[in-house]
């Protein structure tokens, strides 16, 4: 359990910090996108849904400015993670994928 | 790879109800949940809603619900697709990802409505990972979809009209709860939510906050404090009490992934819960045939939720030329009217200036 304000957890997926997190910004993280890169937050089976407006609060308390102006994280598909062996089964053209046309295999089949 | 002429995504009210309205003018709906059921997050909602419609004021949300998908599997126009994720969806080609039970498939629609709905807010404090912390919605779905009660003794974080709701609920089921702790000066929520929680005798402490929760293998207590106005706490005021579960009601978030990612423009508007898309009055984001509906679009109510649904659908099968103009117009006016007076009261007087901070922001591209 988190007993120092240091210890908070503030990524579940990730189990990362508020001391972690605050560490990095003090070195010059200022974006959600380079905390992320940095310490893994918000790379989890969630995806930030949790703790990316807390990363955030913690950007625009530390700089003083507005969450607004808190640069975001891109954001890219898939949402979620999925399993290795369904993206390959795209790739190979085994399942339904983005580049085959065909009417028969759609998921109403 | 499945042609359709509607996907929505998310199937609680504000889908469901997009669902049956662009249905009903013959368009071919696909409609996508993670459920496996629609409803959303309605099913677990057993106390009756206010002001919706003629037919359903007065009515529970799970029975809501229940009418809502029974009408979307009656219609023939409505394919329903549960279990099922959106992962993505790529504008240049109009297709979007999923992940269904049978692996990751491609749909293409010709429109796209995304009524995903909202995630809820967490809060920092110690001891905020001990097992006996829950989100209000999950205290919601342990209760009212699965008959399990989270402890004996809760401390409900969160006046707003979950906080609320959820904690009659709580007591409904047989649980005691503590108190209702407020960081605000005044309570979130409706007054006669709130009156219903007084008359039980549970406390709703304004101005107050968590200072931690605390335990050995789970919440065996927690300490709440009083707060000055820049949120700190105030030592010398805390209260220690014995509770077993920290319930956080604390706020929602708008499901925006996908806007984001398809590269909507997008306004940070925190009366309507942060970063929402920009939109106009046919719920028509920046993004040419991509609609929003229910809390991606602004957090709200259930109600407001359906007749934004009801909005989006319309606009979407119309813009396939499928209402003829006339109607549109008349229909299009008497849901704006609906839903400008579902909004009449004075606790939506946040979301209405809300709105209109939006409207101005149309233009002002945040990008990424």
């Amino acid at each position: 359990m988190s007993k120092n304000e240091e210890d908070i957890i503030v990524c579940r997926c990730e189990d990362i910090t508020l001391g972690e997190i605050r560490k990095v910004i003090r070195e010059g993280a200022t974006t959600l996108d380079e905390v992320k890169r940095i310490t893994r937050a918000g790379m989890g089976p969630c995806q930030g849904r949790t703790c990316r407006l807390l990363v955030a609060g913690e950007i625009a308390n530390y700089l003083g400015k507005p969450v607004s102006e808190i640069l975001q994280s891109s954001y890219r598909p898939p949402f979620k993670p999925v399993k290795m062996g369904d993206l390959a089964q795209i790739h190979e053209g085994n399942g339904d994928c983005c580049d085959c046309d065909s009417e028969e295999e759609g998921v109403n089949s | 790879m499945k042609k359709t002429e509607v996907a929505i995504v998310g199937a609680g009210p504000a889908g469901i109800c997009a669902a049956l309205e662009a249905a009903s003018y013959g368009v071919e709906v696909t409609l996508i949940d993670r459920g496996e059921a629609p409803g959303g997050q309605l099913v677990k909602q057993t106390h009756k809603f206010f002001g919706w419609h003629e037919k359903s004021a007065g009515t529970r949300g799970i029975i809501i619900a229940q009418d809502l998908a029974k009408k979307a599997k009656e219609d023939p126009n409505i394919y329903f697709l549960g279990s099922t994720e959106a992962l993505g969806y790529y504008q240049d080609d109009g297709v979007l990802l999923v992940e269904t039970p049978d692996g990751i498939k491609g749909i293409k629609p010709e429109r796209l409505v995304i009524a995903a709905g909202a995630s809820e807010k967490m809060l920092l404090f110690p001891g905020n990972d001990l097992p006996g912390v829950y989100g209000a919605g999950a205290v919601q779905t342990l209760m009212n979809v699965y008959g399990v009660r989270p402890g004996q003794n809760v401390l409900m974080i969160g006046s707003g009209n979950i906080g609320l709701i959820v904690s009659y609920q709580l007591v409904q089921a047989g649980v005691h709860v503590e108190a209702v702790v407020e960081g605000l000066p005044q309570i979130g929520g409706y007054a006669v939510h709130a009156s219903k929680i007084r008359r039980l005798g549970i406390p709703i402490l304004t101005r107050h906050s968590i200072k931690e929760a605390y335990g050995g293998r789970y919440v065996e207590g927690a300490v709440i404090w009083e707060i000055d106005d820049n949120w700190q706490g105030i030592p010398g005021t805390e209260q220690d009490l014995k509770v077993d579960v920290v319930c956080l009601a604390v706020g929602l978030s708008p499901l925006c992934e996908f806007l984001w990612q398809a590269g909507a423009e997008m306004s940070y508007i925190p009366a309507l819960g942060g970063f929402v898309p920009i939109y106009d009055e046919n719920m028509e984001t920046t993004l040419k045939g991509v609609y929003v509906a229910g809390d991606v679009a602004s957090i709200e109510e259930a109600s407001t939720a359906m007749a934004e649904g009801y909005l989006a659908g319309l606009a979407a099968a119309h813009s396939l030329g499928k209402v003829p103009e006339d109607e549109f117009k008349s229909k299009k006016q008497a849901y704006a009217t609906e839903l400008e007076q579902l909004r009449a009261g004075p606790t939506s007087e946040k979301i209405v200036s809300g709105l209109s901070v939006l409207r101005e922001q149309i233009g002002k591209r945040v990008s990424l």
